[in-house]
């Protein structure tokens, strides 16, 4: 074998050529390329999405398409600044007072993003039920419905993959905002907000049968769509889609998550 | 010894040949005292009963007609379409999701479609949101005269169900007409449409509103004005306002509850501002209020397809955008819809260039930046969410949708609870819940 370049950074077990090596299109060894490092923030920010490598799905040596050591790191939601723009400011600075008003601490709002005119409020769980409770019974903030509860699965290797997002609609004010709670496979637990919300009952439901994420203090947390004996849950990452190959015109097709991904 | 608390154990006494058991039946008498004060029957209708919406199971407590609890089993339908989208690229989701809520296929359609392009920061071409507009218009025609029509269905109206199919199989011609399939259309694609209206769609329809200006009036002599009808859901399934808010309820049913909660005047969405259309909202809450309302939309309904006639202006229905826009050009040919021949000669015969393109867009798919949006749109039932979220790659992260029958339907047992078992029958056609969009 060649010599592997001096690139300490990249893992050894990557199996992707090393760039700048024999195998690599790319021309040049570039050490500060690598897959997004998760930085240990305070709060830990969250990571949306995982870092890529290359292109094409091609994982293995026989990558011909030059795309070999592309390098994306993972997306990181960024910290909005102030000023925020159109009705954010204002409704920050309420939402803050109201805060403190309840004697709920500033910092149970983690992050605050604002994306494609969407304000999304990263939070603490300790505090998600009585910040609902305030976003609706608050004069100033009146989120009346809660449009939907869902969850996102980032992916097997991001922290705090599971995410449970609440979609709040201000009818009085006209304003939608977004919360999300971030937390790890490994203790699954969000506080259930049916107290509050009492159309979360269904919604978080399907959270728990999709993704596994127990919202504590729900008054009957079972499944909901699939069987209620079914083992796992099937909208996480490393739940497969399952499937079988298909003969087409004579060629056999494999199922939907073992054909060559793009992505 | 018999005590209270081990009273269903037989009693027993020790003699000289053994121990002895006095068999008295344990707690039966209990067990009578307890059936005679009251007649509970736990009853279980589905889930393929012909009254429930699709596959939906109801297991209802009845304490002779009247029911005590009720709850309702779903999931009987379920085929992870939510999962699917996330194994296919941006443009494959269209075809998944359009068979979610079977009954409005274009306001899935649409919604998916406004979520990408909201994630891409493209605004499509003004030509394609009239279409949009317009077919999401006559699909929610469609999906009221289904509403009205297995409603009648459920109460013995059978005559409301053959006129409420008939009228709608007007609106699936039509729609097959302008669109190339009846239902799951896979017609709205993200940066526009699939491919422009048939040239004569303007007399096609102008035909169909004639059609249905002229039927529509049926319905309130059949339906409207009938005592048995009116008997069966006035002062039925009743929802106040303020349930409705607790249990997130939209649609027809918040409107009949009082609340003119439309989300085409609320929150405007392609171009539905410049359309003179009125909301109609009901303050008696019941079943009958959301039929009479449902009959309103469906004129409301013609009459925004009748403005989109003047607002069609010739263009483009695609954002002009290669690297987006979907690049077959489909006709329709010997043996149904395809390529276009004239697209194939040019890719394979003329332009290398081409043809790559066509490649890289047809098998990789465009890459959409990474980010999350919710975007809602007013379908038939409600309020219809599609929260997507996006990597940065050429699939979706997770696509999750807020259906409006699944949240509709959880307000089931606080509009049937404490009434009889025949006005659970008229209420859940009141919810109007689709099983397909419930279970996903």
């Amino acid at each position: 074998m060649s010599p592997v370049p001096d690139n300490e950074s990249t893992p050894p077990d990557l199996e992707v050529p090393e760039p700048g090596g024999p195998q690599s299109s790319a021309s040049h060894a570039e050490p500060d390329l690598v897959p997004g490092a998760v930085e240990p923030a305070q709060h830990q920010a969250p990571v949306a999405g995982h870092a890529r490598r290359g292109m094409f799905g091609v994982h293995d040596h026989g990558d011909t398409t030059g795309f070999g050591g592309l390098r994306l790191p993972a997306y990181f939601p960024p910290r909005a600044e102030r000023p925020y723009g159109g009705w954010f400011d204002e409704f920050v600075d309420e939402l803050l007072a109201a805060m403190r008003e309840r004697d709920i601490p500033a910092d149970a709002v983690q992050q605050i993003t604002i994306d494609r005119g969407e304000i999304t409020f990263y939070l603490d769980r300790e505090h998600l039920v009585a910040i609902c409770q305030m976003l609706r019974d608050d004069p100033a903030l009146r989120f009346e419905l809660c449009s939907s509860v869902s969850a996102v699965d980032y992916g097997v290797d991001v922290p705090n993959r599971l995410h449970s997002v609440y979609h709040l609609t201000s009818m009085t004010y006209r304003r939608r905002i977004r919360l999300e709670v971030a937390v790890d496979v490994a203790d699954a637990h969000v506080p259930s907000v049916v107290g509050v919300y009492p159309t979360a009952d269904w919604q978080e439901r399907e959270n728990w049968d999709m993704f596994g994420i127990v919202h504590d203090g729900h008054p009957a947390l079972t499944r909901i769509l699939m069987p209620d004996d079914w083992d796992g849950h099937p909208q996480r990452k490393d739940y497969p889609l399952g499937g079988i190959p298909v003969e087409y015109k004579g060629a056999e097709i494999p199922p939907p998550d073992q054909r060559r991904a793009y992505s | 010894m018999t005590t209270d608390n081990d009273i269903q154990h037989a009693d027993s006494r020790d003699t000289t040949e053994g121990r002895v058991y006095t068999v008295t039946g344990g707690d039966w008498d209990e067990v009578m005292a307890e059936a005679s004060k009251d007649e509970r029957i736990v009853m279980n209708l589905g889930p393929q009963h012909p009254s429930t919406h699709g596959v939906l199971r109801l297991v209802l407590e009845l304490e002779g007609e009247s029911v005590t609890q009720a709850r309702s089993v779903i999931g009987y339908l379920h085929t992870g379409i939510e999962k699917n989208c996330e194994y296919r690229n941006w443009t494959q989701g269209v075809t998944f999701v359009t068979r979610m809520d079977y009954l409005a296929p274009l306001f899935n359609e649409a919604a998916f479609c406004m979520g990408v392009e909201k994630l891409l920061g493209i605004e499509v071409p003004r030509r394609a949101q009239v279409a949009r507009v317009l077919l999401m218009e006559l699909c929610r025609v469609g999906s009221h005269l289904v509403a009205l029509a297995t409603g009648g269905m459920e109460l013995g109206a059978l005559t409301g169900m053959t006129n409420g199919f008939r009228e709608r199989e007007e609106v699936l011609h039509l729609l097959e007409y302008l669109t190339g399939l009846r239902m799951n259309h896979a017609f709205i694609r993200p940066g526009g449409l699939a491919q422009d209206l048939p040239d004569d769609y303007d007399s096609k329809i102008r035909d169909f509103l004639k059609v249905m200006d002229s039927r529509l009036p049926g319905y309130d002599k059949l339906l409207t004005g009938q005592p048995i009808w009116r008997n069966r859901m006035a002062g039925v399934g009743v929802l106040p306002v303020d349930a409705c808010l607790a249990l997130g309820v939209t649609g027809p049913i918040l409107r009949a509850a009082g609340l003119a909660w439309d989300l085409r005047k609320i929150e405007p969405y392609l171009g539905y501002e410049e359309y003179t259309f009125e909301v109609p909202t009901s303050t008696d809450a019941d079943c009958f209020a959301r039929y009479l309302l449902r009959l309103e939309e469906i004129h409301q309904s013609l009459r925004i397809v009748k403005q989109c006639l003047t607002k069609l202006e010739p263009g483009p229905v695609m954002v002009g955008d290669k690297k987006i826009a979907w690049p077959a050009q489909l006709t329709i040919g010997a043996d149904g819809m395809g390529n276009s021949l004239e697209h194939v000669r040019k890719i394979m015969g003329q332009s290398m260039e081409s043809l790559i393109h066509h490649f890289k867009l047809v098998t990789e798919g465009f890459s959409v930046p990474a980010g999350q949006v919710y975007v809602p749109l007013e379908s038939p039932r409600g309020e219809l969410g599609y929260h997507m979220v996006s990597d940065g790659g050429t699939r979706p992260m997770r696509v999750h949708v807020r259906d409006p029958s699944f949240v509709n339907l959880q307000s089931m047992p606080a509009m049937c609870e404490g009434g009889m078992v025949a006005d659970v029958i008229a209420s859940v056609a009141s919810i109007d819940p689709v099983m397909g969009g419930v279970d996903r």
